[in-house]
């Protein structure tokens, strides 16, 4: 057992509005500089939906993550000899079209226009030629389902969905989507990492952060297009790639990451969470439908005797230990089983989970009146035992988080909702009946996990939401330098040693 | 002042020098800016016809010119049967017009499409222009001189050996024709204003990517160590 450590983030699809605060605040800190215009290191996408860059899930156009070929785990970009032939034209990488051409507009315009019969208007112009151009698409052109005979249509997440249900979902009664806020998900085996000819990108040990070596890298953007959720971005001013940092420096000093700290809904939970580095080859190379399992296996108990002891082993810190017992990321992914791995079946084995979301009850058309597919008697919750009356399709779900497996996501949502319903008897009703307690056990939840299950989702406090452990950064400098030496160095900025010449 | 003394042998020494020592400096103090600076975001179908066979053939075409440098006997004993000097000249000189295909392309696409004008500088167009002629000029004489393949080896493998062994030989290269004299003196441009342009990254050669592991881990410190 090799115990290691690693930052891992929850998103609440249940809880997301979809205001893209959280695009906005990580825009603000990293991204509104030239050449990043056109980069959302966060991005927050309507599904069904093409996503952004377009269609990024399109592995057969794209060909990022990994691929299973007689038992053995390839990039599916290149082998290594490819990848050097590739260098001088790289053809799997989007281009700026694919994720849309940064603009703004000619506000000058508004004030220097000599005077004319109509209003002035400020045209708008691309942010990298200065020209004007024709808006034809923008990061969420399809929020919301906009132009969803498009968009929505195409989601490649469909697949493998009937005919009937596809079309149902596009007919007015039937309409749902829900929001998928996306970030870097530093995987465990990172398919940007694997690609880059340079070895810029490399895996921080202390707390799984993805980073590129910005001295390093030589533009062969082999990482944009290898990684498989498009979260490898290409600077064109600089002509370096760039990527979400889960603005470390912000964790380092015990603050959630910029997303995470100004999101609205509160979707989002922060904490370590302890995996075995030895499972890794094995987890990553299973069949498809046993992906989820071999990923929960290779998370370990922070609690398991065994466990600390193999930490300890490894250098880690009573500190890290604790704040992994603490971290609520354990409880949803490990303890609890409801946050799953974004496309598991890219098997890059991503730290970031999502919990699904639920969807209402699918409506019909009765002499044009809508009428809710309810059933006859007086249950109190719909759903529970007719997952396939909700209209988000588990399929769906299931080609999203689970590699198209549908049991997972039943289970999942079973959980859900049976907390809700017991929680609704609790708090509504006064009390607790024989129903809600049996459907509690059917989705295999004791009281007590719901009551903390309810409790982490709805009202958590910041520190509970986000639990950091010490990273201890004062000692980092141990790795470089005698500390006292350090000590006599800092303050004065400069880049090199302040050392006395000859 | 004796141009022939100034272009064969003070100018090649300015720019050693600058290559030498600037790069050097630029590689170690200022690595942020070593990079191959693809435009392929911004425009991509033009790359792929001029940069594919720009560098593929220049890739190529430098490594004959190096081993003529630097085994011309291994060079002169493979010349020795006819067919394989042949092979050799026919294949050098195919390289050579592919490379010039490419870098026409790659010029007019820098000086026409907006996208790629917008991260041009005038750094970029001197490479270019200076490749440009680099090629033409190679081109040339290989077909106007035959069998550079072999002459090389009498003529420019003891002239640069002066030069780089600081007994400059000039006279080798003093009578040769023009062409071949403006293809040395404008490769030494070249040299000369590569640690200054985007050429640097020609040096970064990913080689080791062939036999590094997959993933690569960075620690503050060794895990080990601290056992
Ligand atoms: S800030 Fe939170 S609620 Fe708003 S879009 Fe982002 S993740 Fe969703």
């Amino acid at each position: 057992m090799d115990v290691r450590t690693h930052m891992s983030m929850v998103f609440h699809l249940d809880k997301c509005i979809g205001c893209h605060t959280c695009s906005v605040a990580c825009k603000n800190i990293w991204t509104d500089r030239k050449g990043a215009e056109y980069m959302w290191w966060n991005n927050v996408e309507t599904r069904p939906g093409t996503g952004y860059p377009t269609q990024w899930e399109n592995q057969e156009h794209f060909r990022g993550g990994w691929e299973m070929k007689k038992g053995k785990l390839n990039l599916k970009l290149h082998t290594r000899l490819e990848g050097l032939f590739k260098l001088f034209y790289n053809p799997s990488l989007p281009g700026l079209r694919d994720y849309y051409e940064p603009f703004t507009f000619d506000y000058k315009n508004l004030f220097n226009s000599p005077k004319k019969d109509v209003q002035p208007i400020a045209e708008p112009i691309s942010m990298i030629t200065g020209d004007p151009i024709d808006i034809e698409t923008g990061p969420n052109w399809d929020d919301d389902l906009g132009g969803s005979n498009i968009y929505a249509k195409n989601d490649p997440n469909l697949e493998g969905l009937p005919q009937e249900v596809r079309e149902q979902m596009n007919e007015l009664e039937r309409l749902v989507f829900n929001y998928l806020p996306r970030i870097c998900n530093h995987c465990l085996n990172p398919a940007c990492v694997a690609a880059c000819p340079s070895g810029a990108i490399y895996k921080r040990d202390e707390d799984g952060v993805v980073l590129v070596n910005e001295n390093d890298c030589r533009a062969w953007r082999m990482c944009v297009a290898a990684c498989p959720y498009k979260k490898v971005y290409y600077n064109w001013n600089t002509g370096k790639s760039e990527k979400c940092i889960l603005c470390f420096p912000r964790m380092e000093t015990g603050q959630a990451p910029a997303c995470a700290h100004s999101c609205v809904g509160r979707i989002r939970y922060m904490g370590v969470l302890l995996y075995d580095a030895d499972q890794i080859p094995h987890a990553a190379n299973v069949p498809d439908d046993e992906l989820i399992a071999a990923h929960r296996e290779m998370i370990l108990d922070p609690f398991d005797p065994k466990v600390i002891a193999a930490a300890k082993e490894n250098g880690i810190g009573d500190d890290w230990i604790e704040s992994a017992q603490n971290s609520p990321a354990y409880k949803f992914v490990k303890e609890w089983e409801i946050a799953l791995p974004l496309h598991p079946e890219f098997r890059t084995m991503v730290m970031m989970y999502y919990i699904p979301p639920l969807s209402p009850v699918v409506s019909v058309t009765e002499r044009s009146l809508f009428r809710l597919d309810l059933m006859q008697e007086d249950y109190d919750f719909e759903l529970f035992d007719r997952l396939d009356a909700a209209r988000l399709p588990i399929k769906y779900l299931a080609n999203l988080f689970s590699a198209g497996d549908e049991g997972t996501i039943r289970t999942v949502l079973r959980k859900l909702l049976a907390v809700r319903i017991y929680m609704r008897r609790k708090t509504v009703h006064g009390k607790v009946d024989s129903i809600s307690r049996k459907t509690l056990a059917e989705a295999g939840l004791t009281e007590e996990q719901a009551i903390d299950m309810y409790k982490m989702t709805t009202l958590p406090k910041m520190e509970e939401r986000f639990v950091f452990p010490n990273y201890h950064r004062e000692m980092s400098i141990e790795a470089m330098l005698d500390p006292l030496t350090h000590k006599g160095e800092v303050g004065l900025g400069y880049i090199q040693q302040p050392k006395r010449g000859e | 002042m004796d141009w022939n003394l100034f272009f064969f042998v003070v100018f090649p020494y300015i720019s050693l020098t600058l290559f030498v020592v600037v790069t050097t400096y630029r590689l170690i103090y200022r690595p942020f800016t070593q990079s191959s600076l693809s435009s392929q975001l911004l425009e991509r179908r033009q790359l792929y016809w001029g940069s594919i066979p720009f560098h593929h053939g220049v890739v190529w075409i430098l490594l004959l010119h190096l081993l003529a440098l630097v085994f011309p006997k291994a060079l002169l004993l493979w010349n020795a049967v006819p067919l394989r000097l042949y092979l050799l000249e026919i294949s050098g000189f195919a390289l050579g017009l592919w490379a010039l295909v490419g870098v026409v392309v790659l010029l007019w696409r820098r000086i026409t499409v907006p996208y790629i004008q917008a991260v041009t500088t005038r750094m970029d167009i001197v490479v270019l222009i200076l490749t440009l002629v680099s090629m033409i000029t190679g081109v040339l004489t290989a077909s106007l001189y035959r069998f550079g393949s072999t002459w090389f080896t009498g003529v420019f493998t003891p002239y640069l050996w002066s030069v780089f062994l600081f007994q400059p030989r000039p006279e080798l290269v003093i009578s040769l024709p023009w062409i071949i004299q403006l293809h040395l003196i404008n490769n030494f441009a070249l040299l000369a204003i590569f640690p200054f342009s985007r050429l640097v990254h020609i040096l970064s050669w990913p080689l080791d990517y062939l036999i590094r592991p997959w993933q690569l881990v960075v620690g503050v410190r060794d895990r080990k160590a601290t056992k």
